[in-house]
This record gives structure tokens, sequence and C-alpha cells, in this order.
């Protein structure tokens, strides 16, 4: 892997960082390939091969389907998510795909209220080139965070 | 009432009348009341959940969970049955076994090294006739210890169609008694003797109080109001085919309906932001095929007092448990299964429909929500009362989801068993 290809892929994570703590959650899916996989699990489940996940979507559509329910369907108190990400650590690139991993955490602010630390973990992502840049073909993100704190909205 | 209009603190617990549509905020926010309650559901006289047959399939495996708030250990032991025990050393009161789940031929308190069976009897004490040292015996336990009496507090064990109970309380009635033959009917619809599979779990800490959580359930009044997501896609209509059933002591209760054909409709739903023209981007989410065992309902949700959700819609099955934590919050932690024969289809959409259920669920996420504001403003005003009367003051099985009928029966049990 090239200076180059690192650089986008680094600016690929710090670009969905800043997407899902904008508020602006029509971006999310955008960074996904048509046929994706994104699914938030909890450490136990994928540590023990459960294969339940919290979130459990297999398409861009799902991805859109979920933004549609934040806005449109799901009561919930409104807060502010702040995604850290860590350096992605690169595993292997060959065969058109990069595997990659990363450490994150989400600091969640509600109104009126301190900042607490909301959810831990790492992300294990397949990236791959695509006329549009960039793309996450599969983001598996496991949750070390033992209980959530009631209910998870946003995506991570 | 007495006290004037803006004291929100009462002297004692008032109930407006001997009936329970208007419930006293205090009975979620006084910690006496909560210490009382796991006395008299928890630790006496109640069936509680402890887990799956299939999360300890073999001879040693344990897993860690709780009976109200005390830790217990349920374990395969070596002839095959399942006990329980709870996880405090004879010694010195510790809390030992850490793992939440494993394979132990024997359990092992690390700070002296005291060991007991897979079924919970002290075998060892290290040192128990003492220390031979130049001719003498040093220490050692009395003459008349008894490790016979000094095992771990085992509780009572309870199992059906794979779903595993326990009390701490051995004079109790037989599981299917407590449950009671109109709720056992609709336990053995899902468990029905088949092989469990587990698909995993998630876990949440919502800070209410755990009474709030049967409620939820046992309020068909919200789903079509408060979950939009169920009724933009079709799967709630307030006029679908349904019943409401209790035990005779109303503290257990299932609400069994039938999706309808018809889909939605705007008439039946009230929702303002209701949008008949809503189509899923990918409707694999709500891809439902029956199933031979649901015999027509195609959602039946199972309260039993005071610990357990038995959750079937459509495909997706889990159970979830009510773990309190002090009177304002519990954990709640979800079991989805399926079942030895199901195929990688079913399977797939079992954990597809996941996506509803759970701490981030389109139809559960706001559940939790809900019910931590409640606590929220009856930790503010104790004073005050909620007011469940749609469909009436009065308790009974009745035929459609319009009433809190369900609510007021639990209150009826829990008055007479609180003496409140
Ligand atoms: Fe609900």
């Amino acid at each position: 892997m090239d200076f180059h290809d690192y650089f986008d892929l680094t600016q690929l994570y710090a670009d969905y960082a800043a997407a899902v703590s904008s508020g602006d959650w029509d971006l999310w899916p955008e960074f996904f390939t048509e046929e994706c996989s994104y699914r938030l699990q909890p450490r136990e489940n994928h540590e023990r091969g459960f294969p339940l996940a919290t979130l459990f979507f297999e398409s861009k559509g799902m991805l859109k389907d979920r933004v549609y329910g934040i806005r449109e369907t799901l009561f919930h108190d409104p807060y502010y998510q702040r995604l850290v990400v860590g350096t992605p650590l690169v595993r292997k690139v060959g065969g058109g795909r990069i595997d990659c991993e990363a450490n994150y955490a989400v600091f969640r602010t509600k109104l009126s209220t301190e900042t607490t630390v909301f959810n831990v973990g790492r992300t294990i992502d397949v990236v791959v080139r695509t006329p549009q840049g960039l793309k996450f073909e599969s983001r598996l993100v496991v949750y070390d965070s033992e209980l959530i704190p009631n209910a998870i909205i946003y995506p991570i | 009432m007495n006290e004037s209009e803006t004291t929100v603190t009462p002297k004692h617990i008032h109930w407006e009348s001997t009936g329970t549509s208007r419930i006293p905020f205090e009975v979620y926010t006084d910690a006496a009341i909560h210490s009382k309650e796991l006395d008299r559901f928890f630790y006496r006289n109640h069936w509680c959940y402890v887990g799956l047959e299939a999360e300890i399939p073999n001879i040693g495996d344990f897993k860690r969970t709780v009976v109200g708030e005390r830790s217990v250990i349920m374990a395969r032991g070596e002839d095959g049955g399942i006990n329980v025990v709870e996880n405090i050393c004879a010694h010195r009161g510790m809390a030992f076994c850490r793992e939440r789940h494993g394979n132990r031929k024997e359990f092992v308190c690390p700070y002296h090294q005291w060991s007991y069976t897979l079924q919970g009897n002290l075998q060892g004490v290290p040192f128990r006739r003492g220390v031979k040292q130049e001719g003498k015996v040093n220490g050692g336990m009395p003459a008349d210890f008894d490790p016979a009496e000094h095992g771990l507090n085992k509780l009572a064990v309870a199992a059906r169609g794979g779903v595993v109970f326990a009390s701490f309380d051995h004079d109790i009635e037989s599981l299917e008694d407590f449950m009671g033959p109109v709720i056992l009917e609709y336990f053995d619809r899902l468990f029905n003797g088949r092989k469990l599979k587990i698909l995993g779990y998630n876990r949440q800490r919502i800070p209410g109080n755990w009474k709030l959580m049967q409620e939820n359930i046992k309020d068909p009044y919200h789903p079509g109001l408060l979950h939009t997501w169920f009724v933009t896609f079709g799967l709630w209509r307030a006029d679908n085919k349904s019943r409401l059933v209790m035990d005779r002591l109303h503290r257990h209760a299932a609400m069994i309906s039938t999706r309808g054909a018809a889909g939605k409709s705007g008439q039946v739903t009230q929702v303002s932001s209701f949008k008949e023209t809503m189509q899923l981007h990918d409707p694999r989410f709500l891809d439902i095929v029956p199933e031979p065992w649901w015999g027509g309902p195609t959602a039946v949700m199972i309260t039993l007092f005071p610990s357990l959700i038995l959750q079937q819609q459509v495909n997706s099955v889990s159970t979830r448990h009510i773990q309190p934590d002090g009177h304002g919050a519990f954990n709640f932690v979800w079991t989805h299964f399926g079942f030895e024969d199901d195929t990688e289809e079913i399977t797939q959409r079992r954990l597809r429909q996941a996506n509803l259920f759970g701490p981030a669920g389109f139809v559960s996420a706001d559940d939790g929500e809900v019910i931590e504001f409640s606590q929220q403003a009856f930790e503010s005003r104790p004073l005050h009362h909620t007011l469940v009367e749609q469909g009436g003051r009065e308790v009974g099985d009745t035929d459609h989801m319009v009433t809190e009928t369900l609510i007021r029966g639990m209150y009826e049990y829990w008055r007479k068993v609180m003496e409140i």
C-alpha cells in the first residue's frame, strides 16, 4: 500500500467520524457500497460465535431505512454524539480490498447534562475502491460496552 | 389528599381508591418499597427466570446471572441435571464466580480455596485438619465442623421446554401452577419441546423502575401510537384480531394478536405522522414467513411476573430478563434464540427481524426511552399518580387491544402481596 492509498484510507475514517458526529444522518449510508454489511455487535456475541447483532444490516437500502427510522419513527431523547476513531490498522491488502480495523470511542451529550462515555470498541472493516472513492463493503462494529445506556439510536 | 398542592413527597403511600386505575408515583420511587418487593416477589413464592438449558448444554457448563439483585450460578451437574446456587462462598461470603459463563469441574473460591461440587456441596477446606509442624498440629477447623452444613445456598429449580427458573424459597408451588393453565398454554406454544439454539445477547441498562418494563408489555394501547415504525410499515393495527388473557391472580399475562391481511390504514392508527405511501428501501426487514407452531397468532407477548418477558413477534423470538438494581434502574438482558431444526434461511430471518427489537430496535429502543422519562417525573413528584383507565377501571380478559386492563390487574396482585 502506497502513501496515497493510506492517505485516502485515513481520510475515509476521519470523514466517517465527522459524518456520524454531525447529526446529518443522510451522510452515513453513502460511506457504503450498495451491497454491504453493517453490524453493531456486542463483543460477547462476537467472541462466543453468536451471530446476533444489535443492528444487523445487509444493504445500503437498510442503512437508508435506519436513517428514516431515526428521523421519522423512533422516539428518542435528542443527543449529540462524538465519534473519536484511532488510526486505522491495515491487516491485509489485495484482491481489490483492504482489510483494516480501528479502535473507537463514542461520547454522548444529552441536553442539559454532562458528557458521558457512551460506547467503545473497534471496527473490523473491508474497504474497496469505487469510482466514487473508497467505500466500506463491510463494517463490523464490535463494542466492549457491557450495558447500553438505555438505547442506541444513531449509527456508530 | 391532605397534603397541599405544592407538596411533592407523600407521608404515606396514597391510593385514590381500592382499585388500581391510578397508580401512585411512589411505588416507583421508594427504596423501602423496593426492598419489600425484592423479598416478596423475587425471593419468595415466585419462580424467577435464570436462563435457557441451551446455554449450558454440557456437564460442567455454567452461567452466572441474577435472581432479583442476588448473584446466582446455573450449572449442569455430573448427573446432567441443572443446579442453581447463590454466588456467595460459605466461608467469607465472597461472590467468588467472576466469569459469566464457562465450564468447570468444581467451583473454587479463590480467597481461601474452598471448593464446591457443581451441586454446591462443600468438598474441600484447605487446612481443615490443621498443619503439622514439629510434632504438633497447628490450627484446623473445630472437630465438629461439618462440611455438609456449609454448602452453597441451593435454589429450587424448575425447567420446562428448555427454560429454567429458580427460587430461593423451596416451599413453592410447581412452575405449572405458578403460571396457571391459561398462560401455560402460550408458554408451551413457544417452548414445545424442540431444542433451542442460542443466537446471542443484547444488554441494556434502563434508568427506570423495573415494574415499568412489565407494564410496557402489559400495555397494548401504546404500540400503535409510540412505535410509528410498526404502523408505518403495516405491522400493527389497532383493529388486529387480538386477545388479552391473564392467570387467575392477574400477575402474568399474554397479549395475543394476529396481523390482519388488510395492511395499513390511517383511520385506525391515529398517528399524526402516519404516511400511507412509505416503502422500505429493503423490504427484507419484514420478510415474514409463518411457522407451523404459530397456530394462527403472529405475535404473542407473555409477561411472567416478576422477572421475565417472552417475545414472539413474527419470526423473532427472545427471552427478556428483568434484573432490578435499586428502585430507579434495571438491567434488561435479551437472549435471542431459534430452534435446532431451523434452516439457514430462517436463522437469517430471525437475525434480520431482530433489528426491530433490543436496545437499538426500530420498535423497542423507544420503550426504554419512555420508561426513563416516566421515572424522571416520578422522582420529581412522588405524590402524584399515573392514570390507567383506558378501557375502564376494572380488570378482566378482553378480545381487543384498546385497554390498560393488564396493568390494573398487575397492581391488584401487587397491592395484595405488598399489603399496601
Ligand atoms: Fe413498546
